[in-house]
């Protein structure tokens, strides 16, 4: 536990030197911030529909101004942060898991069922990303939990190729093989020696993959087949911006900036994760 | 060689079995059969019996199996749900559009990326190198259905200079060449970036090479050494990165396409998505993935021709 504090600090503390990096962790601290407070801080409900006041300028009331149904933009974007994180953290945590269990079978299993998986992985990985995603969202139709079924089946064969080749390069590892020599069984290899080695890479992947998430997310709600209206998400907020651009741009502008600055944010934080704690790994991430 | 490209084939065919094969499954996975979903629920039974039967629905497993394939490999994709047209036929009037805006977006992309490659290894280790490095950066994080809103806003709302929908008139290049402005730089900016990294890096370990401590000591200037005899190994690399980018340019097309109303692959699979018109989503995906293996195949195949050191990991 102790040890585990103390890297965090040394990670913060080698980050707080790359003025990107820390710059990427504090866009990154101030969309979390705004998730979690979305309630105390929005100022109005971002659901309510006041058609008197539709498409107002930016106000004091209304900082940045109301949509087409009259909701107020600021408050809809601060719940659009809500939304995208976590969308972004849930899917890319389970599709972690995900990639870490099968990456770990292949890897450590039989030769037959590695080869099995590596094909499958390799089959999914060589579709066109946003067809396979398209082609999954016709057939369980669009919504927040198809969201996250699709990203999962994207990215967790990436992480499953990742953990299958670290796990590949230390079970023949010296002490891999003294711990076997002496009797250990698979599953404490597996536990105690394969996995706090392979978490490492695994989680600067997926931070990095982070903003590609929040993107997708954004992308697929844009065009309607993401989450679903009223529920705001950045996507379907810059959609609703998008069909009145020519009477009032202030809409799609304040939905276009969140997006930019946390896709920022989360690829500044990654990269100066990556350079702080593993130079070496290559880049293999969504992109 | 020859061997090798063989096996690489094979290899890409099998994984189209498979991809094939679970798109079918697919299907046949999510509760209700897929007529009465496309039709939704306000179908009359004869209009569901009679889809059900066009898509042959109504036989056994494993002849829809064999005739899904026979047909595919023939190039019947079936038939759009509402228009009643060929698949095929929707898939290659929209796949030049895609095409066109791939190539030229990654054509700008290519040249400005290596570009500013190149510079930031002339200026490695300057601040210049870390503002071209923090640059490419945020240029491949950047969404690109934000860029082009945001170009869409500028260039076509407020100064009026270019259209904001659609794909220009048919026989005029001008108009079309105006239409596609927005698209391609939208569709190439993250690629700017991810070039010039990429050639950076690549550039990097060449420049620790045999033949550049020759060329430097003929007395090269570093602009040269750099330009021409650097970039030509560092270059290849870029070769494989780039075919395998095709998906990642489809991505952005999808949603670009939408943004511009423009006529190709992204508009026809997303209003298909949106029907639940399953031929052509299932045709379009089928489409897409049999030409992405393609290209990236060949790409490999071009590599190994290009570069003797792979060609000789090969042989042994």
């Amino acid at each position: 536990m102790f040890s585990a504090v103390e890297s965090l600090m040394r990670t913060v503390k080698s980050l707080s030197r790359d003025p990107m990096g820390f710059l990427g962790l504090g866009l990154v601290v101030m969309f979390l911030l705004m998730a979690m407070l979305a309630p105390l801080i929005s100022p109005f409900d971002p659901l309510k529909i006041n058609v008197q006041s539709k498409f107002m300028e930016p106000s004091l009331a209304h900082w940045l101004g109301t949509d087409q149904l009259g909701r107020d933009t600021l408050s809809r974007i601060i719940y659009g942060s809500r939304t995208a994180l976590s969308i972004s953290l849930t899917a890319t945590g389970l599709a972690g898991i995900c990639g870490l269990l099968l990456g770990l079978v292949a890897g450590f299993g039989p030769r037959w069922l590695d080869n099995v998986f590596v094909l499958l992985f390799d089959s999914i990985s060589s579709l066109p990303m946003i067809m396979f995603a398209l082609a999954v969202i016709t057939v369980l139709g669009p919504g927040t939990g198809t969201l996250i079924v699709v990203i999962i089946l994207i990215s967790a064969p990436g992480y499953a190729r990742l953990i299958r080749a670290q796990t590949l390069t230390l079970k023949n590892s010296d002490f891999v093989l003294a711990e076997k020599s002496m009797g250990a069984s698979s599953g404490r290899i597996i536990l105690l020696h394969l996995l706090p080695n392979v978490v490492g890479p695994l989680v600067i992947i997926l931070s990095m993959d982070i903003p590609v998430v929040i993107m997708l997310e954004a992308g697929l709600s844009y065009l309607n087949l993401g989450v679903r209206p009223p529920t705001p998400s950045w996507g379907n907020i810059l959609y609703d911006g998008y069909t009145s651009i020519r009477s009032s741009p202030t809409l799609v502008i304040a939905a276009g900036a969140p997006l930019v600055l946390a896709t920022l944010g989360f690829t500044f934080l990654g990269e100066g994760l990556r350079d702080a704690l593993d130079p070496k790994l290559q880049l293999m991430s969504l992109r | 060689m020859l061997t090798y490209a063989i096996k690489r084939s094979l290899l890409a065919l099998l994984i189209l079995f498979v991809v094939m094969l679970a798109m079918y499954a697919m299907v046949f996975l999510v509760p209700g059969d897929p007529a009465s979903i496309a039709l939704g629920p306000r179908a009359t039974p004869e209009l569901k019996q009679q889809l059900i039967e066009r898509m042959g629905l109504d036989q056994p497993i494993l002849s829809q199996v064999y005739h899904f394939f026979y047909n595919a490999v023939t190039g019947d994709l079936g038939y759009d749900v509402w228009s009643k047209r060929p698949v095929l036929a929707e898939i290659l009037e929209a796949f030049p559009y895609t095409f066109l805006l791939g190539v030229v977006a990654l054509a700008w992309a290519l040249i400005l990326g290596v570009f500013l490659g190149c510079a930031a290894v002339i200026y490695r280790g300057t601040p210049m190198d870390r503002i071209l490095g923090i640059l490419s950066v945020s240029m491949i994080s950047v969404p690109s259905f934000v860029v082009a809103i945001y170009a869409l806003l500028i260039f076509a709302v407020w100064l009026r200079w270019l259209p904001a929908i659609g794909a220009g008139e048919i026989g005029d290049p001008w108009s079309q060449f105006k239409a596609i402005i927005m698209p391609a730089f939208a569709v190439g900016i993250s690629w700017v970036g991810y070039l010039a990294r990429m050639v950076r890096a690549s550039m990097l370990e060449v420049m620790g090479a045999n033949h550049i401590r020759t060329a430097r000591a003929f007395g090269l200037s570093e602009r040269r050494v750099v330009f021409k005899h650097a970039l030509r190994v560092a270059i290849i690399p870029t070769i494989s990165i780039v075919a395998v980018g095709f998906g990642s340019i489809l991505s952005s097309a999808v949603f670009v396409e939408t943004v511009f109303s423009r006529p190709g692959i992204g508009t026809l699979i997303t209003s298909a998505v949106l029907k639940r018109n399953y031929p052509v989503v299932m045709g379009t995906v089928l489409v897409m993935t049999a030409f992405y293996l393609i290209v990236v195949t060949l790409a490999d195949l071009l590599i190994a021709r290009l570069d003797p050191r792979v060609r000789d990991v090969l042989r042994s």
